[in-house]
């Protein structure tokens, strides 16, 4: 008999639940005007940017403060692939992920291999974003010194360009309820037990017989896969990509914040941290003007405010409650 | 690559040497930091850059002279410590790493973007006619306020030295980094430690910001490519190892200026980050060793 | 060729020089104790033939096969597991989960290995709390998950650190019963002690170390009656009460 903590009952009440909010989704963007699906939208990136930078921090622990890099190399990959090769956007969405998952593989294979852990892991990959952003100034600005534009081609699926931002509102849900279902798969499985393991102590996981470095990479390299494909999303969204917001420190925090906020090493929380961060980048915007550093004033008032508050996030806090987690366990 | 004469490789040593002083000390304060509380201080460069603010601001203002503000920036930016200690830092102490690293980074986000929505983004630079002047050290032409940012450095250097050294406080400081446990069994009060380690710390960071705003561009950025290099510095030294922060400070000036002397502007930054990457994963107990949290 | 041998490990940290030479060996279905004062090199013995440590010499040969230098994961693999002295267990996973994750080393599906799991925390008595959240339990409790954790990953030996240290009477006899249950399905068992009596009464055989150097090995009574073992350790006569 499966030893969950919620009888039948509750299991079907979910389900009902979860078919209304799926519609409720489906059917929304048709009431509501651009500037609120943008909102929506750019909650639901990152929403998942999120969930895929959890995979890596809450679930196998290993916080990293540099997912730009893979951000980035996503954003200029189909980029540049569609500028330069006229490779089609769709196709540069699997090549974006596949230079996401090779930066990840080499990054994740010498920090491992070499046992970065904690806030030295998170150093290195904060140093690797940079580099990458340094890299990307040098070869990039003197040629497109305002950042690169793609083309306006139209208004189509097969450009990946659309003028209503309904489309693409659709492709974000599609993205992230695929990364909510993936991650549930995962999170009960071994791998998922695994990467928690390493998480905990990666010590005891080792002796207990987890390969620790091979399931580090595998986080990462999924992670960092995922990361990058939101990349070529967000640049095929806003039809330019510029070394500043693809491979910035901002973006870096921006990312590893939704799931702060609402709770990492949980599913909802990165969603729920997502949309309350552009929820707060807008209101900002709209009070204080288009000043762009200001959101990152916010960004780190908040993540002050998170880390001493409530380090659990929402979510984290939720489940501390409802599980009874020994918050002075030994 | 430029191949340099020899005329300008005497140069870079020199003027990286001095530059090295700086490192130096703000590397002391961000070691001393990581080596008393276990915390690593990314919020060091936006310190340093309200130090810089504070003589621009006093001299532009006020017309105070640069290096009289320093009795101004060294102590506010002490009580700052005090008060991040106070407020922010002692809630996470118990925290784990990476969430204590990333308050400090909550914090510098905080306070580089106060800076620019309140100062703006324009560079900003002092303009002080007696400090306009340099002299011919044999081949060399060293500038005024390179050489007293330098003189000043080691001065405070020692200082701090000296007070870890020498007095009671400051032993109970290196007693709590080595053994917190065994310091607090002793008698040690460590709350009095943890807040004048931290303040001894920012008090670093914020007169070195002192001392470049002279020569240096002040701008709300300016302390993000000093902390990155202090981070380099202090892993290079060894965490927490006072001596290793203030040879490898100068040890890296040397080098970046070396460096910057082959090669072109964004490569140098590039380097720094390879280096600091590098230290990271081959040497994490720096140059000189010393226990490190791996 | 011997089941489990340990040749001439030498270990050394820095100045300090932890074990020397070391050789022993472990016949299959043996209990074997290990004893020594603090800083005897006991630990470090163990990190050595689990992975954790390289030694500077010798080598650590199981079922005919050479395993030093292999990584900890590896060797579980092979069959040998361990515990920690200071308990290491996933603190915010449950009970449960702690124990399933033992599992999957041999398992692959989750329905298995969580029989298993369930199964060993039946033998261990933590059946109960398989839904508690690892970090709420007590000393004595966490020592019955360490182990509990080790035999899921189903070992042909166990190496157990110090697993008594830290408990009352009553927890300490629990624990016995526990280990004598695993020794009775033909585990082959090396324990780490410092409390004499569980030594005396569970060891066929004990070894004794003493500032990394093997200074005596024998039955409990032997060793109770070794004038070089009472020098250095024991400090008196030592009477075995009680029948084994």
């Amino acid at each position: 008999m499966e030893e969950t903590w919620e009888g039948k009952k509750p299991g079907l009440k979910k389900t009902v639940f979860g078919a209304l909010i799926a519609i409720a989704l489906i059917v929304l963007p048709h009431f509501l005007g651009d500037y609120l699906i943008h909102v929506i939208t750019m909650g639901l990136l990152f929403g998942y940017l999120g969930l895929a930078w959890n995979l890596l921090g809450g679930y196998a622990g290993q916080f990293s403060f540099g997912h730009a890099a893979f951000f980035g190399i996503g954003a200029y990959t189909s980029t540049l692939l569609q500028i330069h090769h006229g490779v089609n956007p769709w196709l540069g969405l699997f090549f974006s992920g596949l230079a996401g998952l090779l930066l990840g593989l080499f990054i994740g294979f010498l920090c491992f291999r070499y046992g970065l852990k904690g806030p030295y892991f998170a150093l290195a990959m904060l140093a690797f974003a940079e580099m990458l952003r340094l890299l990307a100034t040098q070869w990039m600005s003197l040629r497109y010194p305002l950042g690169i534009s793609i083309p306006l081609k139209g208004d189509s699926f097969a450009d990946f360009q659309f003028r209503s931002k309904i489309p693409y509102y659709y492709l974000c849900l599609i993205l992230t309820a695929g990364l909510v279902y993936l991650m549930r798969f995962i999170e009960r499985r071994k791998t998922g037990l695994y990467f928690k393991a390493i998480r905990e102590n990666d010590d005891a996981a080792e002796a207990m017989g987890v390969d620790v470095f091979r399931y580090k990479l595998i986080a990462m390299a999924l992670s960092a896969f995922l990361t990058a494909m939101g990349g070529t999303f967000y640049a095929q969204y806003y039809l330019i990509v510029e070394e500043e917001s693809a491979f910035g420190t901002g973006i870096s925090v921006a990312i590893l914040l939704g799931p702060l906020v609402g709770g990492v090493g949980t599913i909802g929380g990165p969603i729920l941290g997502g949309f309350v961060l552009e929820f707060l980048s807008e209101v900002t915007r709209n009070l204080l003007g288009a000043y762009s550093g200001v959101h990152l004033m916010i960004y780190g008032a908040l993540l002050v405010f998170v880390i001493i508050f409530m380090p659990n996030g929402i979510f984290g806090g939720i489940k501390v409650l409802v599980k009874k987690v020994c918050k002075y366990g030994g | 690559m430029t191949i340099p004469g020899a005329g300008v490789v005497l140069q870079s040593i020199v003027n990286g040497l001095l530059m090295g002083g700086v490192y130096s000390l703000i590397s002391v304060g961000l070691t001393l930091i990581f080596g008393v509380m276990k915390i690593i201080n990314f919020a060091h460069g936006s310190i340093m850059m309200l130090g810089m603010y504070i003589t621009y601001w006093l001299y532009v203002l006020l017309g105070v002279d640069p290096y009289l503000s320093l009795f101004m920036s060294i102590p506010s930016l002490f009580l700052v410590g005090l008060i991040l200690q106070k407020f922010l830092i002692s809630p996470v102490m118990g925290a784990p790493e990476h969430n204590q690293l990333l308050l400090t980074l909550g914090i510098s986000l905080f306070i580089e973007n106060l800076a620019l929505l309140v100062w703006t983004p324009n560079f900003r630079s002092l303009e002080i006619p007696y400090l306009k002047k340099a002299f011919l050290l044999g081949p060399v032409m060293v500038t005024v306020p390179k050489v007293i940012a330098f003189v000043f450095a080691l001065v405070l250097s020692g200082i701090v030295y000296f007070f870890l050294k020498k007095t009671d406080l400051g032993r109970g400081i290196r007693a709590a980094s080595e053994e917190r446990e065994g310091a607090m069994a002793v008698g040690i009060n460590l709350k009095k430690v943890f807040y004048v380690a931290f303040g001894i710390g920012t008090a670093c960071a914020g007169a070195a910001g002192t001392l470049v705003a002279p020569f240096f561009y002040v701008n709300p950025q300016a302390g993000a490519t000093f902390v990155i290099t202090a981070f380099v510095v202090v892993v290079l030294g060894g965490m927490g190892n006072f001596m290793g922060a203030f040879l490898g400070g100068l040890i890296v000036g040397l080098a970046e200026s070396l460096g910057a002397a082959f090669m072109p502007g964004q490569i140098k930054q590039f380097i720094i980050y390879v280096i600091f990457v590098l230290v990271l994963l081959f040497k994490p107990e720096g140059l000189f060793g010393r226990n490190v949290g791996r | 060729m011997g089941f489990l041998e340990v040749d001439n490990i030498t270990k050394t940290f820095g100045g300090l020089v932890a074990l020397k030479d070391l050789s022993f060996e472990v016949k299959e279905g043996e209990i074997v104790g290990i004893i020594g004062p603090n800083g005897a090199g006991k630990t470090t013995l163990f990190n050595i033939m689990t992975g954790f440590y390289r030694p500077d010499q010798g080598k650590v040969i199981f079922r005919g096969e050479n395993i030093t230098g292999l990584r900890p994961y590896q060797i579980c693999k092979k069959g040998i597991a361990r515990t920690f002295q200071l308990t290491k267990p996933f603190a915010n996973l449950s009970v449960l989960e702690n124990v399933k994750i033992g599992a999957y080393n041999r398992v692959s599906s989750d329905k298995e290995a969580q029989e298993e799991a369930l199964a060993v925390l039946e033998l261990v008595g933590l059946y109960e709390r398989r839904n508690e959240i690892a970090s709420c339990l007590s000393v004595g409790h966490r020592k019955n998950l360490e182990l509990a954790r080790a035999l899921a990953t189903k070992p042909q030996v166990l190496l157990l650190d110090e697993v008594m240290s830290g408990l009352n009477p009553k927890e300490t006899n629990e624990i016995i019963m526990s280990v004598r249950k695993i020794h009775m399905k033909g585990i082959t068992i090396l324990l780490v002690e410092h409390v004499m009596r569980v030594i005396m009464t569970l060891a066929q055989r004990i070894i004794v170390l003493h500032f990394g150097i093997k200074i005596a090995e024998g039955t409990p009574k032997e060793i109770c009656e070794d004038p070089k073992v009472i020098e250095a350790y024991l400090g008196d006569r030592y009477e075995i009460a009680g029948s084994e």
